[in-house]
This record gives structure tokens, sequence and C-alpha cells, in this order.
């Protein structure tokens, strides 16, 4: 990893830290979609149709949250590896030219 | 950001399930065509996808002391078009949909036209304005992936005004409402998915950038 990119994620981090560690008065924290949903329920509409299934609670829906991220991270992780375990020129890989009976379709130009 | 189940009127859900059906369905064949043709591929496809997975699970605290969560989809956008991301980004809403009750399967059209399609469209027509342009690789990765996930916000505000117009203002003043709770939140969030993209591309393909295996 490089300089720059070490920069570029603390730079993220910091932005996301920032409203934790001088938190804007009044703060809550709470998701903007609940209080835009807080909002049309103002209005007197009420929702006509209710999710099939809830997690029962924060517990079991922080669980799936981190269970989402984690599966992300990690196919994201090998696929990082992939990249960098390959030989350097294969990324922009040569085209194959077609050949034997069981050959998909390739250039024409190739023959 | 998602919009809650149920919280579309019928008509409304129906109208954006509609016109995101299109794009899911060519997105669908464009991503199979990937797969087939270009092997090398599926791994970039794999990385667009968990890049999403990954980034549309973090809440994260914003400087108007709420929380909202980026959506990770201009990266699939920058690196393979935003037509196979189409159908990822759905799997992904509907992931949370049906585990998480986050977002619903009526408002699926809805979330799915802002996030997993006006979203990458948007960073794709981004990127390669800025290339045209001359910018650098990473300047215009930053642009298209902040742009972009700002613009599914916009796209969810007015959903939402057009859904549920204010009873003195109209939609426009409902736009303005939704904006505010969303838009501010955003900004921080969207310049810091631009920088993780910037990120998550260089470390993908040090040497080659966003051209790397296409």
């Amino acid at each position: 990893m490089s300089r720059r990119d070490m920069v570029l994620l603390a730079l993220a981090a910091l932005l996301i830290a920032a409203p934790l560690i001088v938190p804007p008065t009044g703060a809550e924290f709470q998701g903007s979609d609940g209080q835009a949903q807080a909002l049309i329920e103002e209005t007197g509409y009420r929702p006509w149709f209710a999710p099939f299934w809830q997690p029962p609670s924060k517990e079991v829906e922080s669980l799936i949250f981190a269970a989402q991220a984690a599966l992300g991270a990690g196919l994201l992780g090998y696929v990082i590896g992939r990249c960098h375990a390959a030989p350097p020129a294969s990324p922009p890989l040569p085209i194959r030219k077609p050949s034997g009976p069981f050959a998909r379709r390739g250039r024409r130009d190739a023959d | 950001m998602h919009i809650m189940e149920g919280f579309l009127p019928p008509a409304h859900a129906l109208a954006w399930t509609v016109a995101a059906a299109p794009f899911v369905v060519i997105g669908g064949r464009t991503l199979a065509r990937l797969a087939a043709e270009r092997p090398e591929a599926r791994l970039t496809l794999a990385a667009g996808a968990a890049f999403a997975f990954v980034l549309s699970a973090l809440k994260l605290p914003s400087v108007t002391g709420s929380c909202s969560h980026p959506t990770g989809t201009g990266l699939g956008g920058i690196l393979f078009g935003p037509s196979a991301m189409a159908v990822l980004g759905t799997v992904v809403l509907l992931f949370q949909a049906l585990l998480l009750a986050h977002g619903g399967l009526t408002t699926l059209g809805a979330n799915a036209f802002s996030m997993a399609i006006v979203g990458p469209w948007v960073a794709w027509s981004v990127y390669h304005g800025l290339k045209r342009l001359g910018a650098g690789p990473s300047v215009a990765v930053f642009a298209a992936a902040a742009l972009g996930d700002l613009a599914a916000y916009g796209v969810t505000s007015l959903q939402l005004a057009l859904a549920h117009p204010d009873a003195l203002g109209g939609v426009g003043a409902a736009f303005a409402k939704f904006a505010g709770i969303f838009a501010l939140t955003q900004v921080p969030l969207a310049i810091a998915e631009g920088l993780l993209t910037v990120v998550a591309i260089t470390l993908r393909a040090p040497r080659l950038g966003p051209e790397a295996g296409r």
C-alpha cells in the first residue's frame, strides 16, 4: 500500500470520526432514513405494507450488518490478493488465438 | 437512506419498479455476457459487488448529528460500467430488505433506481467526462464516486417528495425538506466514499488503475 493510499484512508477515517469527537449540538446520531420516515408519518401517512421478517432485536440486527460487511470485506480482500499474486504482465490479458474444435468465437483477424 | 417498506403509495411503488426493471434485466444480460466472454472480468465484478456490500452495511455518523450510509455502487460503475451494477446493487438491496427490514420489497424498485441505477450511471458519466477533460485517474475516480453517492440521495429525496408533496408548498417544498435531511448528512460520507473508492481501485491494480482487467 502506497503512502498516498494510507493518507487517503486516514482522511476518510478522520472525516467519519470528526462528528463523534466534536459532536454537533443536540446530536443523537439517529438514522437519516428514520428522520425522513418520521416526517412522512407527521403528514398522517401510514405504511401499507410491512416487512415479512424483522431482526428480533438490535443485537441480531447488528449481527446481520456485521455479517454483510464481513462477507463483502472478505471477498474484496480475496480479489485484491489475487490481483497482486498475478504476474505483472497478466492483468490486460493477451487475446488468445482460438484453436482446436472447441474454440469459442475468436477475432476475425486472428486467422 | 433506503425508503422503508410501505412508505411509497402503491402507484408510486409500482411505477418505480416498472422504471427500474428494464435496467436490471438488461444489466443481467450484460453481467452474464461479461462473465462468459471475459472470465478475467469475474474478479472485477466480484470486487464491485463486494465493495457495495461492505459500504452499504456501514452506518456512519455525520456533521448533522445523524447517521447515514454510503452506497458503494460507484466503484462498479467505473470499473465495468453501470449496466451490470444495476443487478449487483439490486442484490445488495434485496439482501437488506429481506434480512434486515432495511428498505423493502414494495420500495425495492425505487431504491434500486436511486442506488443501483442512477448512482452508477452518474459515477460512470462523471469518470469518463473528467477523463476526457484531461483529469488524472484518481481525481476522476474520486469525483465520480462522490457525485454518484450524492446523486443517489438526490433521487431518493425526489422520490419521497413526489409521493409525499408538502400540503402548502407541493413537491418543491417537500423535496427541500427531504433533501435537507439527506443531502447535508451525506456530503462528508460522499467524500469518504470517494476516498475509499480511489484506494480500492489503486489497491486492486496499483500500476494500471481503473482500466485494468475490464
